[in-house]
């Protein structure tokens, strides 16, 4: 499903280079899980598959399918099926949460040739998914994200991805600021998308998280690099020993 | 120093002058026949503004000051109906700048006296008499506004509303363009008695240059919401002024949204001289290419405990201008004033320009007071936030162009009208986009 190879990064402003020539393969149907030490390249390479400004290409691949991501604006990336839960998602102040998850919802279903949905239809869906999620009347009626404390503004990210559908979701630190009940409740709204079309990509820096999301693979990122990858075990032995070990053996 | 002022004054009354050659004091009516000749005497003192002039830096008046209007094309709105349209209301039609009785409702309402200006004119005693050209001529000093002396003088049309209960429906005043060589003059008067309550909707631009003063006299305890939207005629100018004077526990709360006009200069005056009065007044611009936009804005405190808010915003691109002057002037006796101005633009990209003049003059020692003016582009983490979730750049632009206006939206109070005017502005932003 993604197929990134030898991807590397650096920014456009200035003359540094992130990533340092990534490979990863996550198949459809498969949870596909990063660590790695902070400043290490997992947000910039979740930036780079969704098409935020500021980064230049200088090596590499990056498909979803046999789509060519790196080749399409944002919005084509996530018409074709990409998502990006943000590790820190942005507050509009100004635009209502419900007219953006309108205007989103509607603005894919348009791209894939569907018909819009009708206030109606799409008041009840968002009702729907909003109560799996525990997210209330007022939290859709505000501007997006103002005002929400850390762990509303990732269930909102997780209310999106659960609208939206996409084939291939990348979580960056989702887990990050969630109570424990929170955590639960997205480690649930995941779990409930999983099935063998849709890949994900969860970054993150707790072993907790991968009790509740169970991943095939365990990666782990330093310097810009996927230096060691293995199965859930490998969280097990970050969360023990720390990444000095790890980046010796690389 | 005094030469330079001499200097000045002989070039602003030569551009009166020269204004002076296509233009007559009416004839006609009672009570109206003095304010008139008062406003023209009045004028004759200052003169008409130059670049030089304070509060002309940022605007050019010599399109405003011709003794001919440069002509403007009529818009053609195609299948687009009016703002406003699905209201009930009263209407009240002006074609350049004179009363159409033929589209217009009839005029008796319950709770509401309207009178033609011109028939007013005519009695010998009348409620306006004491406010026509006299709220106007509180609001020259500091600070003088010739164009408003001017309208004064020489207005022959306009409506006088006299409320004195709460008004059933909103009173519609609708200016057309039907003529590219329109030049018109509307003087507005608008009393709202103790305890009386009204929503005064305006629209559409009115003429190629229009003049318009609206002097509105609120009693203790009126309210009056005034929501306006100019004409979306592109080649259009207009100079307008609004003078308000409030008494105690009385609110004023205006909202204005312009899209388009090669040249708007809305100046409003406010003295809030009963306690505990409130006024906010509000506006939404926004223009492209030549499109040149002026908010000058003066608030007076002269009692205290009340509040005043203003809150205007602009969004310009394509070499567009925006101005703002915004004064806030607490006298000594004005405690507990509660003042807050807000002026910001959105610029699109680096051709436009935004100006902003932010003062505050305080005399009393317990007030709070604040402005600020800002000036920024799009915000490129919200930007791709919105198109990292499938909405495509120009619906995410417009989006938070939406979103950049609303704070001064939301004084509209009543949801029905704010929501229409969000409407019209998306259908706009849309229809912008080609
Ligand atoms: N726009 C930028 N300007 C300057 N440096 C940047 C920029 N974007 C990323 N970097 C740098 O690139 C490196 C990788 O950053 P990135 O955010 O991808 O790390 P991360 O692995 O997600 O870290 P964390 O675990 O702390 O979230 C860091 O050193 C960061 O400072
Ligand atoms: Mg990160």
């Amino acid at each position: 499903m993604l197929k990134i190879d030898n991807l590397h990064v650096k920014l456009e402003e200035e003359d540094k280079q992130i990533l340092k020539g990534v490979t990863l393969e996550v198949p459809a149907g498969e949870v596909h899980a990063i660590m790695g030490p902070n400043g290490s390249g997992k947000s910039t390479l979740s930036y780079v598959l969704s098409g935020r400004d500021g980064y230049e290409v200088t090596e590499g691949s990056a498909m979803l399918g046999d789509i060519d991501l790196l080749e399409l604006e944002p919005e084509e990336r996530a018409a074709a099926g990409m998502f990006l839960a943000f590790q820190y998602p942005v507050e509009i102040p100004g635009v209502g949460n419900m007219t953006f998850l309108r205007t989103a919802v509607n603005a894919q279903r348009k791209a894939r040739g569907q018909e819009e949905m009708s206030a109606a239809d799409f008041l009840k869906f968002v009702r729907a998914k909003a109560k799996d999620l525990k997210i209330d009347a007022d939290m859709l009626k505000r501007p997006v994200n103002v005002g929400f404390s850390g762990g509303e503004k990732k269930r909102n990210e997780i209310l999106q991805m659960a609208m939206l559908e996409p084939k291939m979701c990348i979580l960056d630190e989702t887990d990050s600021g969630l109570d424990v009940d929170a955590m639960k409740l997205v480690s649930d709204g995941v779990n409930a998308l999983r099935d063998e079309n849709r890949g994900f990509l969860v970054i993150t820096h707790y072993q907790r998280l991968l009790d509740h999301i169970v991943p095939d693979v365990v990666h782990i990122m330093a310097g810009g690099r996927i230096v060691k990858s293995g199965g859930p075990e490998l969280a097990l032995e970050v969360e023990k020993n720390g990444y000095a070990d790890l980046m010796e053996t690389a | 120093m005094a030469i330079a002022k001499e200097k000045l004054l002989a070039r602003r009354r030569d551009a009166l002058s020269a204004r002076l050659e296509t233009l007559t004091l009416p004839e006609g009516g009672a009570w109206i026949t003095e304010a008139r000749k008062t406003a023209l005497a009045r004028l004759e003192t200052m003169g008409l503004p130059t670049g030089r002039d304070e509060y002309w830096r940022f605007t050019k008046p010599e399109s405003l000051n011709a003794a001919e209007p440069e002509p403007a094309a009529v818009f053609d709105h195609g299948e687009e109906t009016p703002v406003f349209d699905a209201v009930e209301r009263t209407r009240i039609v002006f074609v350049d700048g004179v009363f159409d009785a033929a589209q217009s409702d009839d005029l008796s309402v319950d709770g509401i006296e309207i009178e033609r200006l011109e028939d007013a004119a005519r009695a010998d005693i009348h409620w306006a008499k004491d406010i026509y050209g006299a709220i106007e001529t509180r609001g020259q000093t500091p600070v003088e506004r010739p164009h408003a002396a001017l309208n004064t003088a020489f207005a022959t049309d306009g409506v006088l509303i006299r409320v004195t209960g709460k008004a059933e429906k909103p009173v519609s005043l609708i200016y057309q363009h039907k003529n590219e060589t329109s030049d018109a003059f509307l003087h507005n008067v608008v009393r709202v008695e103790a305890g009386g309550e009204l929503t005064l909707l305006e629209n559409g631009p009115a003429a190629a240059r229009f003049n318009k003063v609206l002097e509105v006299d609120i009693a203790a305890g009126g309210r009056l919401h005034h929501i306006r939207a100019q004409g979306r005629d592109h080649e259009r100018r207009a100079v307008t002024g609004m003078f308000v004077r409030q008494d105690e526990d009385s609110l004023f709360k205006s909202f204005t949204l312009t899209v388009n006009g090669r040249l708007t200069r809305n100046e409003i005056y406010v003295d809030l001289e009963g306690p505990n009065a409130s006024a906010h007044v509000a506006g939404a611009a926004l223009g492209h290419g030549d499109f040149h936009h002026d908010d000058t804005v003066f608030i007076r405190h002269d009692a205290e405990n009340c509040e005043s808010r203003q809150v205007f915003k602009k969004v310009l691109q394509e070499g567009a201008i925006g101005t703002f002057q915004g004064k806030i002037l607490v006298e000594r006796g004005a405690q507990k004033t509660d003042g807050y101005q807000k002026s910001q633009s959105l610029l699109l990209d680096d051709g436009a320009n935004f100006l902003a003049k932010p003062e505050l003059e305080i005399y009393a020692d317990d007030v709070a007071c604040s402005h600020g003016s800002t000036s920024g582009a799009i915000d490129k983490d919200m930007l791709f936030y919105l198109r990292a979730r499938g909405i495509d750049e120009k619906t995410a632009m417009d989006l938070l162009v939406i979103a950049f206006v609303a704070e001064a939206m939301e004084e509209v109070e009543d949801e029905r009208f704010r929501e229409e005017l969000v409407e019209r502005l998306e259908g706009w932003l849309l229809r912008r986009r080609g």
